[in-house]
């Protein structure tokens, strides 16, 4: 089974095409990690026609899509959940979405990313890689975060830890997709975990324009 | 040879539009909107919008290629709005159609949002006549523009320099108690009042102010100013005067522009588009005006005028039709895109 996999949950978009074997047992065939900071929308598609012409194949290959789905910023994060819907719409292939947090590092670990605003996104992992807790939001400070952190290290002051640098691989894509790759027809929608609501308060009643 | 079948992407504020058409005939039209969303907010709230554009793209897709009768493979080109618009909800159509552009392998068109609402006349009226003067008025946008050549060179002659006539209305309806958009409602309104009854002013309309230029934030607030001075006075407002003659300050305002425009450049063909160009008072007096001063009048359907995925497909076909070559691989949004810049 030939694998599309990309995210763009974090500053580094990351595509790559890969062969899951009956057994679970991926091999990446091609990868990029492009540091396109707010231009995922320019460089994604250019980006995916790379490692598909890196690996030899086209798009008509590809038997699956799995895209990240965050959390992370949210203009950044939408650009590859819709790439990623409507690249397997339009080849009639089914898409999976995962945690973007769970592609990053590996084992017992605490995952951070950039969430803005002073704020990271975070998930725990078991020493089987499982998810025990989390995706979250939170204040560096007040996060509690325990375990061998990894992800964005620009936040290793504020966390009072360590943080390993890591990003998100198309193997840790593939590798949290599992699930619904042995069964595409499991997967659900692609909708982005968001984890905050949109900024906007109803106003509360109309400002006059006369100072009276 | 058939015309090419173009597909196209509109998601610059809160209409998801996908629109298919061959040549200049209109095969479907399909809108998804979160206008009911932003209601409570008086205004478009852009993350909303965004969240809105994502999870109705691909349905949305659906419904217009089975309206069309036709299946992904027959597209020939596909065509999305690049800008001006709001960056979040830009990039959700932007992204979607490069990921469609690339899937079935067909060159893709990044246009202008401004333009596309010219284009969309085509669709019900034919060719359009070159040079052409269009007025778009809506909730984003307010402009006069010549257009010698749709598919390559459209030029500005003038522009709202505060808020765009939608945003007047919707300001203005908030003042009625009335719900946002306030268009419609105001429109109606309007019908039972008198658009004498208040003398309201007609910003930018002296002898020494851009001529072409149109401003509504002093109409706003005189119109507010008004309304407020009545309640303190604890007398009733007219609610169907002041519609009116608000309506008809903006009516006023805007086709006197648009017809001194042609003069001016001797151009004898006017169109209008966007939102506000649904507005019962605007067209009639656009009419009454063009038909003294032998200006042939174009008016799109109100269902036409308002954003959606057809008015780009009618311009992506254009510029297939044209010979202008597609946009590149890293093509990008542009929140505030000149409209000089047909498609890039
Ligand atoms: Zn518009």
């Amino acid at each position: 089974m030939l694998v599309l996999a990309l995210d763009t949950a974090t500053p580094t978009l990351v595509a790559g095409v890969a062969r899951r074997s009956a057994a679970g047992d991926a091999e990446v065939l091609a990868e990029r990690a492009v540091p396109s900071g707010n231009r995922h929308a320019e460089l994604l598609v250019p980006t995916v026609r790379e490692v598909l012409a890196a690996a030899g194949l086209a798009l008509a290959d590809v038997d699956v899509v799995v895209a990240g789905l965050g959390p992370g910023p949210f203009t950044g994060l939408r650009v590859g959940v819709v790439t990623a819907a409507a690249l397997a719409d339009a080849r009639g292939v089914p898409a999976v979405g995962v945690c973007s947090l769970d592609a990053v590092g590996s084992g017992a670990r605490t995952v951070v990313t950039d969430a803005r605003r002073r704020e990271v996104y975070w998930a725990a992992y078991d020493a089987e890689g499982a998810r025990v807790d989390g995706p979250g939001v939170v204040r560096p400070e007040e996060a509690g975060l325990t375990g061998p952190l990894v992800g964005d290290p620009r936040f290793a002051e504020r966390l009072g830890a360590p943080v390993e640098p890591a990003e998100v691989t198309t193997a840790g894509l593939l590798h949290a997709a599992a699930g619904p790759l042995a069964d595409p027809s499991s997967a659900g929608p692609l909708v982005p975990l968001y984890l905050r609501r949109p900024d906007a308060v109803p106003p509360t009643s109309f400002k006059p324009v006369t100072t009276a | 040879m058939t015309e090419p079948l173009v597909i196209g992407f509109e998601t610059s504020c809160d209409e998801t539009g996908v629109g298919v058409v061959r040549g200049h005939t209109l095969l479907a039209d399909a809108l998804a909107t979160s206008v009911a969303e932003h209601e409570r907010f008086g205004g478009v709230v852009p993350e909303i919008a965004s969240r809105a554009h994502l999870e109705a793209m691909v349905p949305t897709v659906h419904r217009a290629l089975a309206e069309a009768g036709v299946a992904p493979s027959d597209v020939d080109a596909v065509a999305v709005t690049a800008g001006p618009g709001l960056t979040g909800a830009l990039l959700v159509g932007l992204a979607a159609a490069k990921a469609y552009a690339l899937a079935l392998d067909k060159p893709l068109y990044g246009v202008n949002h401004l333009a596309a609402h010219v284009a969309v006349d085509e669709l019900q009226h034919g060719r359009l006549a070159e040079p052409s003067l269009a007025l778009l008025v809506s909730g984003g946008h307010s402009s006069l523009l010549l257009v010698p050549d749709l598919a390559r060179e459209v030029t500005p002659l003038g522009r709202t320099i505060d808020d765009a006539a939608g945003e007047a209305f919707d300001k203005v309806a908030r003042v009625l108690g009335m719900p946002f958009p306030g268009g419609p409602p105001i429109d109606r309104a309007a019908r039972e009042g008198d658009p004498a009854a208040i003398d309201f002013p007609r910003g930018l309309t002296g002898p020494r102010d851009a001529p072409y230029d149109v401003s509504f934030s002093g109409l706003k607030t005189a119109v507010a100013r008004w309304v407020e001075a009545r309640r303190r006075a604890g007398e009733p407002v007219p609610v169907a005067d002041v519609a009116a003659s608000f309506q008809e300050a903006v009516a006023d305002v805007l086709t006197a522009k648009a017809v001194r425009a042609c003069r001016d450049h001797g151009v004898d063909h006017l169109v209008l588009g966007g939102g506000v160009a649904a507005n019962s008072r605007l067209r009639a007096l656009a009419e009454e005006r063009c038909a003294a001063a032998g200006i042939v009048l174009r008016v799109p359907s109100p269902r036409l005028c308002t954003d959606n995925g057809a008015m780009v497909a009618a311009l992506g076909s254009r510029l297939v039709a044209a010979g202008v070559a597609p946009s590149a691989p890293d093509l990008g949004a542009d929140s505030s895109l000149p409209v000089e810049t047909v498609s890039r």
